[in-house]
């Protein structure tokens, strides 16, 4: 006779189950919601040689061991001479570079440099053989974009896998295509334009620079309007909230009914 | 209970066996039946027990007279929130969107107090004053008294005699007036079709047709579409805004390196190593577009299905039973992608008339 079996039919019993849930949930809804952070918005500068010459510093230091010296690429990491500095940028100024481990999806983590050492490091990978560079604010900018168009390109091309609202959502064998709550726009037009990881990618003449700009302005918008609820599964709506709620209310109209017929204990 | 009548001697029944007497049959986990308590003893008067005394004070007068403090209470309380009701109504105003929102915030929780507190006191007032004694009240017999029977079988048969029902004409009349009513059914049946014909098997693709990026409806040049990795989703121009069309035209287009690709992709139907491929999952038709280009997989969101884009969009993963159908490409005058033809198998779910071919191989037809 195990000690539940034994103390189930006690008066209390009945409310320390729904305090419990209670709490499980409460404690459930804490964990998963949490606040978004901000990221600092990069504006690119133009290179020079003395930035050319702390960005080979720098890069021999922290990415030359998987990178090559050269930047020609090991077993380890691949090769980085035409990536670009739009590419470099954007893996920096994500956290996702440096990397802690090569797993399947490198995670988007605090940047390890500040924004004069990751423009520095891009400058000279640049410098090693071109590729696209890292947009200006005016670029990226979706004040004046067209939503509506944004819209399209990202339902029809980006939704898929990142969710209609951004959200992100899983791909194969661990990778994952991240949530755009934390992006900013100059991130998202360097991973549109570069394809980091697992993503295509989307170059100029596809997409063009306005189209870009269209497609930050729907992503921007989205994200910040109002989103009822807590836990709102990718913007679906308050559908845990009602969930828990329906559960909830099931549930105590279950004790309720129980309480109400249950019989009295035979005292004499 | 042996010498109640059978409900079951009826005059049709009355040459059979008597069968067993209906005693009911306990069910497991049910209280056994409480023949000392019982109320009411079967009409033969078998068993008559007294029924037992209610005990005319409760059992705990100390805690009755608690409850019935607490159960006055509570109909108090339910009256005053009735009181209150009737002020709600009558004194908040609608005339706005937040006093509709105040009015019917205190007509709503004034009316749940009302039916709370006579619900709670209703509960408390039995399971505290009401005497708690169980009482078993036995079934009698559904079945009516054998005279009664027979009085309604004479009648109901004098009846049919007395209707006329035996005239051949108006039998015969009657069941055919009935006979159109039992095939207006099939008749609607009808309006279920037509049946789709060919239509599975073609797409709006036509040879010289320009693929363009859906949205800003652009055309592509193979040079436009230069960077291995890229991928974007096409449809054919002039069917931008037609989504019955779309429905099964929507296309994506992958850009390789050169050697990237492999049979059984078909080579002739690349341009700069640029290949074609429904965007319709052939398991269900979900739109099958999560291409990563590290591995070259396309992922079906729905199922998981999972396509090699290097060779030829073939199964890897999951329930699609086949490949993604491949669109033949090619270039116009001006440089433009453009399709040499319509898919050569069919695109979308695969259907039972689909034939044998379709559920093993690629774009091999």
């Amino acid at each position: 006779m195990s000690l539940i079996t034994a103390r189930r039919r006690r008066r209390a019993a009945g409310y320390a189950v729904i305090v419990l849930g209670l709490l499980t949930a409460g404690v459930a809804y804490a964990t998963v919601t949490g606040q978004p952070g901000t990221a600092a918005a990069a504006t690119p500068s133009s290179a020079s040689p003395k930035q050319i010459a702390e960005g080979a510093s720098l890069f021999s230091v922290t990415c030359a061991s998987c990178h090559g010296m050269n930047a020609q690429g090991t077993s380890q990491g691949p090769s980085l001479i035409g990536v670009g500095a739009a590419a470099v940028d954007f893996q920096v100024s994500t956290g996702r570079m440096p990397a802690k481990e090569i797993s399947a999806e490198m995670p988007r983590k605090p940047p390890v440099f500040d924004t004069a050492q990751t423009h520095a490091i891009a400058a000279y990978i640049a410098s090693l053989g071109g590729g696209p560079a890292i947009p200006s604010a005016a670029e990226v900018s979706p004040i004046g974009a067209d939503m509506a168009l944004g819209q399209s390109l990202f339902i029809t091309d980006c939704a898929q896998c990142h969710n209609f609202s951004g959200a992100g959502g899983a791909l194969t064998y661990g990778k994952y295509a991240p949530a755009l709550t934390h992006s900013t726009p100059t991130q998202i037009y360097e991973a549109m334009l570069t394809g980091p990881e697992a993503m295509p990618v989307f170059n100029d003449t596809t997409i063009t620079p306005a189209q870009k700009r269209d497609i930050i302005a729907y992503i921007t918008t989205v994200r910040s309007e109002a989103n009822p609820g807590g836990f709102s599964l990718g913007r679906i709506g308050p559908v845990t909230e009602g969930l828990v709620a329906f559960l909830g209310g099931i549930g105590s109209l279950v004790f309720a009914s129980i309480w109400i017929t249950l019989k009295r204990r035979e005292h004499t | 209970m042996s010498d109640t009548p059978n409900p079951n001697d009826t005059p049709e029944s009355a040459g059979q066996e008597p069968e067993e007497p209906r005693t009911p049959h306990r069910i497991i986990g049910t209280p056994p039946p409480a023949q000392s308590r019982a109320m009411l003893a079967d009409e033969t008067g078998d068993h008559h027990e007294p029924p037992p005394e209610l005990p005319p004070v409760p059992d705990n007068p100390v805690r009755a007279r608690r409850a019935e403090r607490i159960v006055a209470a509570c109909f108090l309380l339910s009256a005053l929130a009735g009181v209150g009701f009737i002020a709600a109504y009558v004194g908040l105003e609608v005339n706005g969107l937040d006093s509709t929102l105040r009015s019917n915030l205190a007509l709503g929780t004034s009316l749940s107090v009302v039916f709370l507190g006579l619900g709670v006191g209703a509960v408390l007032w039995v399971r505290n004053i009401m005497p708690d004694v169980e009482l078993t009240e036995q079934r009698k017999p559904l079945a009516s008294p054998p005279e009664q029977r027979e009085e309604f079988a004479e009648t109901f048969n004098a009846g049919a005699a007395a209707s006329g029902f035996k005239r051949p004409l108006l039998r015969r009349t009657l069941l055919l007036a009935t006979a159109p009513l039992a095939a207006i059914p099939l008749v609607l049946l009808r309006d279920m079709g037509p049946l789709p014909g060919t239509s599975l098997r073609h797409t709006v693709w036509r040879k010289g047709m320009r693929l363009i990026v859906y949205g800003p409806n652009t055309p592509l040049r193979p040079a436009d579409f230069s960077n291995p990795g890229q991928m974007i989703t096409v449809v054919p121009e002039g069917y931008q805004d037609n989504q019955v069309a779309l429905a099964k035209a929507t296309t994506i287009i992958i850009k390789f390196a050169p050697g990237q690709l492999r049979p059984p992709t078909v080579m002739n139907w690349t341009v700069d190593d640029i290949v074609a491929y429904s965007k319709i999952c052939t398991h269900v038709g979900c739109p099958v577009a999560l291409y990563e280009q590290t591995t070259h997989h396309i992922l079906c969101p729905c199922h998981q299905s999972t396509f090699d884009a290097i060779h030829g969009a073939r199964v890897i993963f999951g329930p699609a039973p086949r490949a993604l159908p491949q669109l033949p490409l090619g270039t116009d005058s001006q440089g433009y992608l453009i399709a040499t033809s319509d898919y050569h198998v069919p695109v979308g779910p695969s259907f039972w008339e689909l034939g044998g071919s379709g559920f093993t191989g690629g774009n091999e037809s």
